[in-house]
């Protein structure tokens, strides 16, 4: 078995979660070898092989460049199978890569199961089992789901030569991030709102919770996307990275974006009418209730 | 202008999922139905366009799925599509993105639309494939997960969302497919007259066997609950009983409350 593995860069730097690939493909037991746009100083640092194509010339996002490059590499290497991280980068190219070799592509692996990949599916409520039906395959993997390894080693640098043609696409840049005006990445307890919190005028109810624990407001995603609360205080991928003491997940169902952001929180509170809710696996204690109901009294007894 | 979008009806998330008989999906008896919200934002983004254009645009909407996806076609029409496509498949479920790519294509293929939207990803399956896939089977631009979108003169100028709240800025030019993150836009709610409207629009029904040529490159072989590591405490019953109980533990197992 044989993995190409697609490492990312961006801003010149090589990211870090490349190296979540190599350990996929150790579990995998397969023979690694590495390919990326980039330059010598964002080569992954293993012992193997590496085909570099320059982003310099081809641009950081360029996905049909980019797929080109990949290409050349798996027409040299003829890979079982060709990995990318789940990532903005890799959601985009995967399925380039798939299209121009007709294979199947299985995405967001989080385990490995004899022979089998598997996903999550359905808000990370189930999972799926999926096996590519021959002939190569084209895979993403879920970050964070295989820690990433060590950079250890010197690779041998092959350098690929491809046309930059953008297949009428223009890449123009970044936007940087808005500047944070509350940085949760110091609080030591977040209160976070979550949509089960049902409209605007009961993120109150949340704020009030938050203030009887002495810590911060945070919120997921669709509760900042409608304007109930302001995107500095959004936790996950999209938003920020958190580690308190205390975590207190309030109507927050627990999609895998949101717990990036919050996993490494000490101790995690969820409030859920579900029980059945995903975030129920990362909560220390769930307590099954409506939060409406629920937050005001706890706010009462906290302040008691 | 032609303007296609594709839509898919998801359960509610909120609902409890247990396995088919056949064991490779969800049972999908006793499940409440809805738009896919990723494709909420890529209706809405399509409308706005319309809207922009004025009178010389047309939006499509498509769907592949039983008879029940005519709902979630009927919400599209009445945020302001124009006419639909029904891809008539009892067991679109079992279908593969590159199966369900492939009918998409085949039907775009003979149509020409100028610019094509989907959302990024279905909230079910997950998998963030279909979009890239039939803008690759047409030979499209494609961009993936649009925050922001604007159009003029044949050029769309779109911002990707990436990781940590950074943005990529790209331009397509026409023909091209985006696929619609979520926070692109505020999708509208149907207004009663233009539910009442959307009643008079034309949904044409095409059974899939008319369009699909492919084999599943992907199958799916098991669908489960994952395993529970069941490490947390459940805590259920009288508010203000289950309240002191959580103050209780929260001062026992954690510095923060004393
Ligand atoms: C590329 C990408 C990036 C993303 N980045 C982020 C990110 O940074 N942060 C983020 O949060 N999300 C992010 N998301 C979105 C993520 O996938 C989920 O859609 C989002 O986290 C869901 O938010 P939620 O849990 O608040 O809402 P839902 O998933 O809708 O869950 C609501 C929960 O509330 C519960 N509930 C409902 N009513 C009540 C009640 N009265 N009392 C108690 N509980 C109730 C329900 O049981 C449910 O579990 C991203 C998605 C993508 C595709």
């Amino acid at each position: 078995m044989k993995a190409l593995l697609v490492c990312e860069v961006r801003e010149g730097k090589l990211l870090d979660a490349s190296y979540e690939l190599l350990t996929f493909a150790d579990k995998l037991g397969a023979e690694k070898v590495a390919v990326l746009v980039g330059s010598d100083g964002s080569v992954p640092q293993f012992d193997g092989r590496v085909y570099l194509a320059d982003a310099a010339t081809l641009g950081e996002y360029n996905p049909a460049a980019h797929k080109a490059a990949v290409l050349a590499a798996v027409e040299k290497e003829q890979p079982d199978v060709v990995v990318l991280c789940h990532s903005s980068y890799g959601w985009d190219l995967a399925p380039r890569l798939a299209a121009a070799l007709k294979a199947g592509q299985v995405t967001e692996i989080v385990a490995l199961v004899d022979g089998g990949f598997e996903v999550g599916c359905c808000n990370a409520k189930m999972r799926r089992q999926v096996r590519p039906a021959g002939g190569k395959a084209v895979l993403t993997v879920q970050a964070g789901a295989f820690a990433a390894a060590a950079p250890q080693g010197t690779p041998q640098v092959e350098r690929i030569d491809v046309a930059a043609d953008g297949q009428g696409l223009t890449f123009g840049g970044y936007e940087p991030a808005e500047a944070k005006a509350v940085d949760l990445g110091r609080a030591e307890i977040i209160v976070s709102a979550g949509r089960g919190i049902g409209k605007k005028d009961n993120v109150a109810v949340i704020e009030a919770l938050a203030k009887a624990f002495g810590g911060e407001l945070g919120a997921s995603r669709p509760v900042v996307d409608a304007g109930w609360v302001d995107h500095s205080r959004q936790v996950g991928t999209t938003g920020q990275t958190v580690s308190p003491k205390l975590y207190v997940a309030c109507g927050i169902s627990g999609a895998i974006q949101h717990l990036a952001g919050m996993k490494k929180s000490d101790f995690v509170v969820a409030i859920n009418k579900d029980k059945d809710a995903p975030i129920g696996e990362v909560a220390d204690v769930l307590v099954v209730a409506d939060v409406l109901q629920f937050a005001p009294v706890l706010t009462a007894a906290l302040q008691k | 202008m032609k303007l296609l979008v594709c839509i898919k009806q998801v359960p509610d998330l909120e609902s409890r999922f247990k396995p088919a008989a056949d064991g490779l999906w969800f049972d999908d008896n006793d499940l409440a139905w809805r738009l896919n919200e990723y494709d909420e934002y890529a209706v809405e983004q399509a409308v706005q366009l319309k809207e922009q254009l004025g009178g010389e645009a047309e939006l499509t909407v498509l769907s592949i799925g039983p008879d029940r996806v005519v709902e979630a076609i009927k919400k599209a029409l009445a945020m302001g599509a124009d006419k639909a496509v029904h891809v008539q498949d009892s067991a679109a479920h079992q279908k593969d993105p590159w199966q369900i790519a492939s009918i998409i294509a085949a039907y775009a293929r003979e149509q020409g639309f100028d610019l094509i939207f989907t959302g990024m990803q279905s909230q079910d399956r997950g998998s963030a494939q279909v979009g890239v896939l039939v803008a690759e089977l047409l030979g499209l631009a494609s961009a993936t997960t649009l925050v922001g979108f604007s159009y003029a003169d044949g050029v769309v100028q779109a911002k990707r969302e990436l990781e940590g709240g950074l943005k990529g800025l790209v331009s397509l030019r026409l023909p091209a497919l985006v696929t619609c993150q979520l926070g692109l836009n505020t999708p509208r709610y149907p207004t009663l007259p233009n539910i009442m409207k959307a009643k008079k629009k034309e949904i044409r029904p095409i059974p899939v066997a008319d369009l699909l040529k492919e084999e599943s490159l992907a199958p799916t072989t098991s669908f489960y609950a994952p395993a529970r590591k069941g490490g947390g405490l459940v805590l259920e019953g009288e508010p203000s009983e289950t309240a002191l109980k959580l103050v209780n533990i929260l001062k026992e197992k954690t510095a923060v409350l004393r």
